[in-house]
């Protein structure tokens, strides 16, 4: 019964392997040039130290926004893509369908240079 | 595997109309990559279409009961003939906006797919066969009028209907969906078929847990259609946004609304009406004697009509609390005969309004007729079949509702929708009063009747007197809204 768990247990050492030794590999390779900006926890311009409640740009919100709904996209893609075989050609159809909808959101926010940085 | 869950294409045809409207919206943006002046030339052009393409699938399926997506949408005689109210609302709209939004500097292409958005999400609301389908289309329906209130975003006014409109109505949201966790407590399912089988099957009838879900859902889809006492956001709401607005969504969002309370109060909980009517009774009750009562002191004819859309919500209200066929029959008519009363008299305040959302006094009303003899008439006509009296729609529309509450033994309810109708004829008449008996101001001058939307105003004043007059038809109509028992 428990053997049915093995490979999550493999799982779990193959990713934290991979996760640590990525760690210590660019650590030690890697060159290391610290200046102020870098050292900071959040590299996005936000000074980490202070009040929360300062004003910050709409464009972050924008951002996330945008960010958030291609993101759903990505996961309904997974399962999609587990039962791929089971849903046959309906099932292309409709993430065709599916795509194309969030394709005429992308289009329209791309004209509408809501992805721009000015 | 099984592959039940696969859709067919005959799924497609219930929510035809929807999509079709979704999908006119969608081409609406994609008409964005073209040069703005094109794009913006196209948008009422595309709506208008999509929306009169949305008949095509309500003919095909017609009354017939059909369900798609494994029961989680269905359409029936009353569903079409909701569909079908709240794409005429959506047509008068483009109708009455392209004047409006030009002068008021909001001439973009999102307006309109706004509000095909909108009519989607309403349309879908009329076809909603399971509780999560409510919620979803509401949610379609409220963001796209969420955003649309604040539409004239340089405008404080507007950004301030906006932001109370999505707080309040977050708020009601919130409450729905804790009324639908409760009903699945009780029930131990979502679809409306499914909780009507476990009220009469298993016994959940006398489950508390069932009852105090039935009792958000109420509040939640009360919310939506204005009725006291949840009509707290509709003055400042109705006010503040962009008046071609504040006129879609007092039909539009009202239809759907009420489309939604009656097939889940009628099907999922059509067994257990002996616990809601009273309740439904004392808000519908409540609600005609607030709006009209509130409405006699307002001086801003934009509050005046929001609290008469209060007080419409209340009649509307007593078609289902008598929870009969002839109330759902008579609340279709009166949705259809509202739809063109009051979208009728928004145009003529839209008319008579002037840039910068100036010019929504009463007073400003004075000697109307004498700067616009067509749109004081027509106006005229609008103010009478509010108020109710005969030979317009608005009295036919009452008349059925109220001998569907009669039907049900709800004479207490007439009464008071009588008494109420009375103190309404003193609002309404007022307005016709000051067009027609006093003088304008002396720089007032005369307005013209401009394309579409004199088009408009005539084809709402004709079938305001027509549904008056030659009720015949639109009744056998409106005696076709079945709604499907599961």
């Amino acid at each position: 019964m428990l053997s049915a768990y093995f490979p999550i247990l493999v799982l779990i050492v193959l990713a934290t392997g991979f996760a640590l030794g990525a760690l210590t590999l660019s650590h030690v390779l890697g060159p290391k040039r610290p200046n102020p900006a870098k050292s900071e926890p959040y590299e996005c311009g936000m000074r980490p130290i202070g009040s929360a409640r300062q004003r910050i740009p709409v464009r972050f919100y924008l951002i996330a926004m945008l960010f958030i709904l291609f993101d759903i996209e990505i996961v309904f893609l997974y399962p999609w893509a587990i039962v791929f075989d089971h849903l046959g050609l309906f099932g292309l159809v409709e993430m065709i369908v599916f795509i194309a909808i969030l394709v005429v959101g992308y289009v329209y926010v791309w004209r509408k240079g809501a992805l721009e940085w000015e | 595997m099984n592959h039940s869950f696969v859709p067919k294409a005959a799924d497609m045809l219930v929510v035809g109309p929807e999509t079709i409207v979704a999908a006119a919206a969608m081409l609406i943006l994609l008409a964005e990559l073209m040069p703005a002046r094109i794009s913006k030339a196209a948008a009422p052009w595309i709506a208008a279409l999509g929306l009169l393409a949305s008949f095509i699938p309500m003919t095909t399926t017609g009354i017939s009961v059909r369900t798609g997506f494994s029961g989680m949408v269905v359409t029936d005689g009353f569903a079409v003939l909701m569909k079908a109210v709240l794409a005429v609302t959506g047509l008068l709209t483009i109708g009455f906006s392209t004047h409006y939004i030009k002068r008021e500097d909001l001439d973009r292409a999102e307006y309109y797919a706004l509000v095909l958005f909108a009519i989607s999400g309403m349309m879908l609301m009329a076809s909603s066969a399971n509780l999560i389908m409510v919620f979803l289309s509401l949610e379609i329906l409220s963001i796209s009028l969420y955003v649309l209130s604040g539409f004239a975003r340089t405008q404080p006014r507007s950004q301030e209907a906006s932001l109370k409109y999505f707080l309040l109505g977050s708020f009601a949201s919130a409450f729905l969906l804790y009324g639908i966790a409760l009903v699945y407590g009780g029930a131990g399912t979502i679809s409306l078929a499914g909780i009507a089988n476990a009220i009469a099957s298993e016994g959940a009838a006398r489950n508390p847990v069932l009852l105090a879900g039935a009792g958000l859902i109420a509040v939640g889809l009360g919310f939506k259609v204005a009725a006291v006492p949840f009509q707290m956001w509709t003055p400042d709401v109705y006010e503040g946004a962009p008046s071609s607005v504040t006129a879609f969504m007092s039909v539009g969002a009202k239809a759907a609304g009420f489309a939604a309370l009656a097939r889940v109060f009628l099907t999922a909980f059509g067994d257990i009406k002996v616990d809601w009517m009273p309740a439904l009774w004392a808000v519908a009750a409540l609600t005609m004697i607030v709006g009209n009562v509130v409405a006699v002191a307002q001086t801003d004819i934009k509050r005046m009509l929001a609290y008469s859309s209060i007080a419409h919500a209340g009649y509307i209200l007593v078609g289902l609390a008598a929870a009969n066929q002839a109330g759902v029959s008579a609340l279709v008519f009166y949705l259809a005969a509202y739809l063109f009363m009051n979208l009728g008299a928004w145009a003529v305040v839209i008319l008579a309004g002037r840039r910068g959302e100036a010019g929504t006094e009463i007073d400003s009303y004075n000697g109307l007729f004498w700067r616009n003899p067509g749109a004081a008439a027509a106006m005229g006509v609008f103010m009478f079949a509010l108020a109710g009296l005969p030979p317009t729609g608005g009295f036919m529309a009452k008349f059925y509702v109220f001998s569907a509450a009669l039907q049900a033994n709800m004479v207490g309810l007439v009464v008071i929708g009588a008494l109420t109708s009375l103190v309404s004829v003193y609002y309404y008449a007022r307005v016709t009063v000051v067009m027609f008996m006093r003088d304008p101001e002396p720089d007032a001058a005369p307005i013209s009747t401009r394309g579409l939307l004199g088009v408009t105003l005539a084809v709402t004043a004709a079938a305001t007197i027509y549904l008056g007059v030659l009720p015949g038809q639109l009744f056998q109509l409106a005696g076709l809204a079945q709604i499907a028992r599961p």
